[in-house]
Order: structure tokens, then sequence, then C-alpha cells
């Protein structure tokens, strides 16, 4: 299986095929719902956003709380189609690669293309796998909204499957 | 033990294990699954499972909405207050010990506040005959939940037009509630009846089939349906959709055939609680 790190080469991108298992490493940003709604009406704003969209890499999740002595809790995947309405928009603004599990919408496909991203799936219901490859947890904003915050996180061989790629080849379409 | 004691050990456990009848399932799937990008998939559902049961973690961060199910029985020695109470506490318990998320908002459209103790549970009564007294619960996970439906069929539909239904709700679902699926189909009722007992059917142990022939034929007939979706585990293409469906059904009205279909992830996590004590 590929080693991939972040921040993701244009090269290592373009190179990856639907179906790939890949090993993903690196720092990455957490957020889901509340996030995506919160982050496009910064931009529609213009206000400055709290993070640094430029190449950046964001998981669809939201952990459960750390047990003592442990980095993170739970920490799979959730269902990606509910931030489509906005992933768009955050792709046109700079970010690289989606985490999350199932399907896409066309709008969100088209803009993967556009802006030469990737469309990784995690495997869903594995919070304990997935808490196991987490090295760091830092809370970047939205402190307030609990599970649904923005974290960035520090991880390492995260186990993902290549799902929508650069070229817009995709593993649901069937 | 106090009856909240036992409810809170029983959640402990159901967060991080799925039942016997489930995980025999998963491993049927393994076996039987052709697809490779499936397989890769229940791979890593059985290490998970390995993983939350060594270092006493929740399988998924999803630990769902508590949907709960009392059968009292109409000469149970405890008050419905008493039950309630005992609920409420033993859910809270459970939350803190075993590190549940906080996934339940007090309100759905405006501010959506977290209640930071995952409460309340949705609580189903339903009074029985004897003085038994029996609490189901479901870890309700909202990716699945999200793809639930209810339809209200033409009386005249038929066999045919159930397997239809089911089939086309399955589809549009797709990759997005963590397949491989549990169904739970609720036929008859009313529209919200039919809703209730779509949840009440994914509470049947898995190997069990209907007790009534046809509704068991109905059940195979509908699961080989689901199989043609070849959605797959993960949603990646394969053979296997779902893992079990199992009916429940009521008598209904002359111009109706209410339909509801609730699925739930391959996490099917929940919890069976049979009290005998005089208090709780």
């Amino acid at each position: 299986m590929r080693e991939l790190t972040l921040p993701l080469s244009s090269d290592v991108i373009h190179s990856l095929v639907p179906f790939e298992q890949v090993f993903l490493s690196g720092k990455l940003y957490v957020g889901r719902d509340q996030v995506h709604k919160l982050l496009v009406q910064l931009l529609d704003e213009q206000k400055p956003l709290p993070l640094s969209l430029e190449g950046a890499c964001i998981y669809y999740m939201g952990p459960s709380p750390a047990p003592e002595g442990k980095v993170i809790g739970a920490c799979g995947p959730t269902t990606s189609a509910r931030m489509d309405p906005f992933a768009p928009r955050l792709l046109d603004n700079g970010l690289k690669v989606m985490i999350g599990k199932g399907p896409r919408s066309e709008q969100v496909v088209q803009a993967i293309k556009r802006n030469q991203a990737l469309y990784l799936q995690a495997y869903g219901g594995c919070g304990a796998l997935y808490a196991s490859c987490v090295r760091s947890f830092r809370t970047v904003a939205f402190a307030e909204l609990g599970p649904e915050a923005l974290l960035e996180l520090e991880v390492e061989r995260f186990p993902l499957v290549v799902a929508i790629t650069a070229q817009g080849d995709s593993v649901f379409d069937r | 033990m106090k009856l909240a004691e036992y409810i809170a050990d029983e959640l402990i456990c159901a967060v991080t294990h799925v039942p016997d009848d489930v995980l025999q399932r998963l491993l049927w799937a393994q076996r039987m699954e052709t697809s490779e990008a499936s397989k890769a998939v229940l791979a890593a559902i059985l290490k998970n499972l390995e993983i939350a049961d060594a270092q006493q973690l929740p399988m998924c961060q999803d630990t769902g909405m508590f949907l709960v199910f009392v059968d009292v029985g109409k000469s149970c020695p405890l008050t419905l207050a008493a039950i309630e109470a005992a609920i409420l506490e033993g859910c809270a318990l459970a939350v803190d010990k075993a590190y549940y998320r906080h996934s339940v908002v007090e309100e759905p459209v405006y501010a959506r506040n977290n209640t930071l103790t995952n409460l309340p549970p949705v609580i189903w009564w339903q009074p029985v005959e004897g003085s038994s007294l029996t609490i189901q619960i479901l870890l309700k996970g909202f990716g699945s939940e999200n793809c639930c439906q209810v339809r209200m069929l033409n009386p005249t539909c038929g066999e045919e037009g159930v397997i239809e239904a089911v089939g086309a709700i399955v589809q549009a679902a797709g990759g997005k509630p963590c397949p491989p699926i549990f169904l739970g189909v609720g036929l008859g009722g009313s529209m919200d009846r039919a809703a209730y007992l779509s949840k009440r059917a994914l509470l049947r142990p898995v190997n069990q089939q209907h007790t009534d022939a046809q509704y068991a034929s109905l059940e195979e007939k509908i699961l080989a349906k689901v199989q043609q979706t070849e959605i797959g585990s993960g949603g990646l293409g394969g053979t296997i959709t779902a893992l079990s469906v199992a009916i429940e059904h009521e008598p209904t009205h002359i111009a109706g055939l209410p339909l509801a279909v609730s699925i739930n992830c391959w996490a099917d996590r929940k919890a069976k609680i049979v009290w005998e004590g005089e208090d709780a």
C-alpha cells in the first residue's frame, strides 16, 4: 500500500487511481456540518478564516471524548454528502483534499476536477481503528460547538481508499 | 444492583461491542463477499471491533441517540415514574463512564445547542400482559438514520410493490449509511406506526426469521432484491449490501399500505435488560 504524506503535491494527487488503498500521514483539519456552514458564511462576508485553506486537507469527523491518557476518542468519518452544499466553495478557495465516507454530488465532482483536488474515503464506523492513528489533537476554532469544533490533528498512517480523483474518476460510478 | 446500574452496564458493553449475532453476520459477509474492495472494508470493520474491545473505546464516534423500547407488564410492581428515572440515570451513567459522544441538541432548527449529556432519549412505552419489565435500547447512529424513509404505498401494490419500494430506498441510500446494513421494515398501521414498527424490527436478533411463513419469505425476497443493488461494503461495490431484513406488521386501513424502512449501519449496537426486581 502506498504511503502518502500531507501536504500532497500535484504530482502525487494526479498519480492516484480509484479504489487504491493508501496510508495518509501528516497534519489535517477536522470539520463537519456547522464548521462548513460557518466557513462559507465567513467567505460570504469576506472575513478572515480561522484556518488556511491553501493546499489543506479536511476530515469530516466529530470525535467522542478522549478517555484519560488517550489523545482522542473514537474518530471515524461522517457522511460526506451533508457537506456537499459547501465543499465546492472551499475547493475554489484552495482546499485540496477531503476525507469522509459515501458518495458526493455532481457539483462536488465538478469542483474536484476544476481544482485538481482529491476525495478519500475512510472506513465508516471504524472510530476505534482511527483513534489508534492520531498522534496530536488541537482545537483551532469554534470550541463552543463541542464535538463539532474545528480541530487540527496529526495522524500517522490513516488507512483510506482513493474515492474520487482529480480527473473526476470515482469509485461510486458503476 | 439497581436498575439504573444494570442499564448503564449494558450500555457500556453495547457501545464497545456488537452483539454476537451481529458479529456472526459480519463474519458471514466476509466469507461470502467476492469484491476485493468490499472485503478490505469488512477487514477494517473486524479490526476496528478488536481495537474497540482491547481499548474499551466506542467502536464508532457516533455513539448514537438512545432509542428506548419499554415493554412494561400491566401488573409490573414498578411505577412508570421509577422506570423512567432509572432509564435516564442509566443512560447518563453510561455516557460518562464509556465516553459516549454528546450528540444530542436541545432544539432542531435554530440554536441547536448541545445538551452535553446525550439526553434525552426517545422512549416508546408498550403495555404488555403480566408483571414483567423488558427494556431494549438501540444506539442509533444518524448516518444511517438520515437514510430512513416512509412511503404510503397503494393498497393493491402487493408483495412486488413492497419489494420494489424497499429496493429503491436502499438504492437511494447508497454508500451513505455505512453498509453492510441492517434493515427494519414496518408495514401497516398508520404513517407514524409503520415508522415505529420499522425500528422495533431492528430489535429482533438477526438470526431469527419472522414467525409467519409468508412474511419470513418476504424478508428473504427483500434481502435478495437489496443485494442486487451491489452497493457493497462502504459503497465500494460488492455482493453483500445488507446483512438482514426484519419485518414487523400490523392491521391497517382499506385505503393504505404504509411502509417504513429503518436502515441501521453495520455497527448494530443494542442492549436488552430484563428486570425481575420488585423495585428499581
